[in-house]
């Protein structure tokens, strides 16, 4: 008998503007919360799994400062991150990794450029090239590739845009539905299961996280690989170690200490 | 003094700092007197088969390598580093390794995602000084699309599950390789790093 051990991830993601970490609802009403390497330092010692930081600073001097944090979470803390949030070339690629992030999570600059995923997979490897993808439901009931953090609306369809992104070379998808981000009213298992569904490549699930069952519901019936969440996580409303215990009850493999 | 082969791309700053965090010294290099002068090597590892061994011939440090491996020095590959000491991989085509291991690097089996990536189990095979205050079974991060497929039995150390075997642990003598990244692997990857480092003091 073979058994599967690989265990589903709880991933704390940390949007940073100008060195702090903040967090927005639905994008937007932005309000500070913590200095990202104590906040890294204490969901690495609560049993995260990953962490995920998006520098969502507009100026080159927050994104000097931002580097900075890389390396500094990299020094302090021995488990994978990824690092998102204008990323454009393959050169800003280089220098994040560089900077001690094992991924790069890439989002509007793959769609505008597609040829940056397989570019920068051949370079890198397609194991930190990570596909970010924003979607939300159309009228006709097709689910559209949103860009510029949610603002624009490309008209591609998710589940076509994850499927050439796989074949360009990225080795992880990260979901994020727009409706359900902040709302703390449940991942969307639809558009997630979708998209899990139509690659052969790892899911992270983001948008919606609130209580346990929705951590439970979006690994099982959304057959995702991972669960992303932040504020629930920033405002200590689900503890780390008592969510992996209510998901090991609920027979999900998750990593305890 | 470990020598860490800095042949491109990735992110090696973790490793240095894991290493830092234990005491033990380190320096990225290309430089073969350094590599040749040093206590211990380890060859990193992210990126393409091919891609790297390129870097390394190019760079003139494969007959180093071999070298030092075969004069006994102890020698670490993590992730791609160990399946480059393998003789060949078929990762996008056939390529030669640098053969201090017998044996071939292969795709992960299609039945599941690939790449094979997060936290799996750690099984103990063997004892071994390695191990030191490891649990078996204990969780550690793999992030990897090609696997070694055939090595010799002997040298399999400790493995996991991921559509079937994933060689985790190989160690013949000197040469050491983990598929997983033990500065990635939170404390457990401490442990080994740091059970490498009594190793080799």
């Amino acid at each position: 008998m073979v058994i599967q051990m690989l265990a589903k991830r709880i991933i704390p993601c940390l949007d940073v503007d100008q060195g702090r970490v903040v967090k927005g609802k639905k994008f937007q009403n932005i309000q500070d919360v913590a200095d990202p390497v104590e906040l890294a330092k204490k969901y690495n010692k609560a049993g995260a799994d990953e962490l995920v930081f998006y520098d969502i600073t507009a100026s080159n001097e927050g994104r000097d400062i931002f580097l900075d944090i890389v390396e500094n979470v990299a020094a302090e803390i021995a488990i994978p991150f990824t690092v998102g949030g204008g990323i454009r070339t393959v050169e800003d690629i280089h220098r994040v990794l560089r900077a001690g992030a094992d991924k790069v999570s890439i989002n509007s600059a793959a769609v505008k450029n597609p040829q940056l995923i397989q570019d920068s997979a051949r370079k890198f490897g397609s194991q930190c090239i990570v596909l970010s993808i924003d979607a939300k439901k159309s009228e006709n009931g097709t689910w559209d590739v949103y860009i510029n953090g949610g603002r624009k609306n490309t008209g591609i369809d998710a589940i076509e845009w994850a499927k050439r992104g796989e074949s360009l070379g990225a080795g992880e998808i990260v979901v994020n539905a727009i409706d359900t981000d902040g709302e703390k009213s449940g991942y969307n298992v639809e558009l997630t299961k979708s998209i899990a569904d139509a690659v052969n490549i790892p899911i992270v699930a983001s948008g919606g996280a609130g209580i346990n069952e929705h951590f439970s519901t979006i690994l099982q019936d959304g057959n995702a690989d991972a669960a992303l969440a932040a504020s629930v996580f920033h405002y200590s409303e689900i503890e780390i170690p008592s969510l992996k215990n209510y998901l090991n009850e609920n027979e999900i493999t998750v990593r305890r200490n | 003094m470990i020598a860490i082969i800095d042949y491109g791309a990735g992110n090696i700053k973790s490793l240095q700092f894991a290493l830092t965090k234990l005491n033990l010294d380190s320096c990225l290099t290309t430089d073969k007197e350094t590599i040749q002068s040093s206590r211990a090597i380890i060859v990193p590892g992210v990126g393409a088969f091919k891609d790297a061994m390129d870097a390394i011939t190019e760079l003139d440090l494969a007959d180093t390598l071999q070298q030092a491996a075969a004069a006994g020095k102890p020698i670490l590959g993590i992730c791609l580093g160990m399946q480059l000491f393998y003789e060949k991989s078929y990762e996008n085509g056939n390529w030669n390794g640098l053969g201090l291991l017998k044996g071939e690097v292969k795709r992960i089996n299609d039945s599941v995602k690939v790449p094979h990536m997060g936290w799996n189990t750690l099984s103990k095979l063997k004892q071994d000084q390695l191990f030191t205050n490891i649990d078996d079974e204990s969780y550690v991060y793999f992030v990897h699309s090609y696997q070694v497929a055939t090595f010799e039995e002997d040298t399999l150390l400790g493995s996991t599950q991921y559509g079937g075997l994933v060689p985790a642990i190989v160690k013949k003598d000197n040469i050491i390789g983990m598929q997983f990244h033990p500065e990635k692997s939170g404390e457990t990857g401490l442990q080994l790093l740091k059970n490498f480092g009594e190793m080799i003091s």
